[in-house]
């Protein structure tokens, strides 16, 4: 790695991340796309999840992972706390990979 | 105050989690060769896990920075559907967004979505980006220092903390049908896409998982209307 390459992949990964929040501000767009904006978030997240949970090297993949997140819904479902969803889906991945 | 209170707990629970990776971070940059100045310079200024690890993964196979950067931007490529997924809620002055981006990750954009008052986004959006700036960027020099002094966080079970914390976030964005669809079409779209195509592309290509949603609801509209 370089300085150059280092500052071109900061500069990037900016730009990247200051394009969506600058490009409307606000602004009126047509009602199909401002529908789309409406659940775009949930597209993304949705595939966030997936990509989290079962992405490895150009593959899916079960692992503990699945085992976290499946007791993790559980308690999104059951209205547990954050802090209580995230420990339940540490827990238990950590102890399903201690036992297999 | 309930609420102030409860963005403070998991803004600090997601940087909690997230520092333990900044450690491991560390360890993996320094391992591939990178000095210490440059390993924290690039938590604090390129600011996403998910690049930041591609790109040195990259480096440490004895890719040229060039390809390493290629692979880092395209992982980097979800952050434009953050930005505009936040748009409604974000202040709207130039000068705000732009230092706000900086800030703009998975975690900030997850708990600023969840609030179910927009009033309450943008305290979200900061409490997550600041506690995960600070974790992550004090966990890389811990890591870049002194090694893997925590563990291997897939031991401890913090790789399933992200997915998990996210669910537990995008539950308001649920609470409808047509979100409930999209989520799911994204879902589908991105497992199908991860062995196909390059890391990074999957989530932005599943974005589009919105379209056929509206479309189908403009369409059952329209026969509705039709009688």
């Amino acid at each position: 790695m370089t300085w150059p390459a280092l500052v071109v992949l900061a500069a990037g990964s900016y730009a990247l991340k200051a394009a969506g929040l600058v490009v409307l501000r606000g602004r009126r767009v047509p009602p199909f796309v401002d529908e789309v904006l409406v659940l775009l978030p949930a597209a993304l997240f949705g595939a966030l999840i997936v990509v989290s949970t079962f992405g490895g090297d150009r593959a899916l993949v079960i692992d503990a992972r699945v085992a976290g997140v499946a007791a993790a819904s559980v308690a999104v479902w059951r209205r547990a706390g954050f802090v209580v969803v995230v420990l339940v889906a540490a827990a238990t991945t950590a102890l399903v990979r201690a036992i297999s | 105050m309930a609420r102030r209170e409860s963005i403070l707990r998991s803004a600090v629970a997601l940087g909690a989690a997230v520092g333990v990776f900044g450690v491991s971070f560390g360890v993996i940059a320094v391992g591939a060769g990178l000095s210490i100045p440059m390993t924290c310079a690039m938590s604090a200024f390129v600011f996403t896990g998910a690049t930041q690890v591609a790109t040195v993964s990259v480096i440490d196979s004895g890719g040229s920075p060039l390809s390493a950067v290629g692979s880092g931007l395209l992982l980097g490529l979800r952050h434009v559907g953050y930005g505009l997924s936040l748009d409604r809620t974000m202040p709207r002055r130039a000068r705000r967004r732009l230092a706000a981006a900086q800030f703009l990750i998975d975690e900030s954009t997850a708990l600023a979505l969840a609030q179910t008052d927009p009033a309450d986004a943008p305290r979200a959006f900061w409490s997550a980006g600041l506690s995960v700036f600070g974790f992550w960027n004090i966990g890389t020099l811990i890591g870049a220092l002194f090694g893997s002094v925590l563990g291997d966080p897939a031991t401890l079970g913090l790789d399933a903390v992200f997915p998990a914390a996210f669910l537990a976030l995008i539950v308001p964005l649920l609470r409808e049908r047509d979100g409930r669809l999209a989520a799911a079409t994204g879902a589908v779209i991105a497992a199908v896409l991860v062995p196909l195509v390059a890391a990074g592309l999957p989530i932005v290509i599943a974005a589009l998982g919105a379209v056929p949603v509206v479309a189908l609801r403009r369409h059952t509209e329209r026969r509705e209307e039709r009688g």
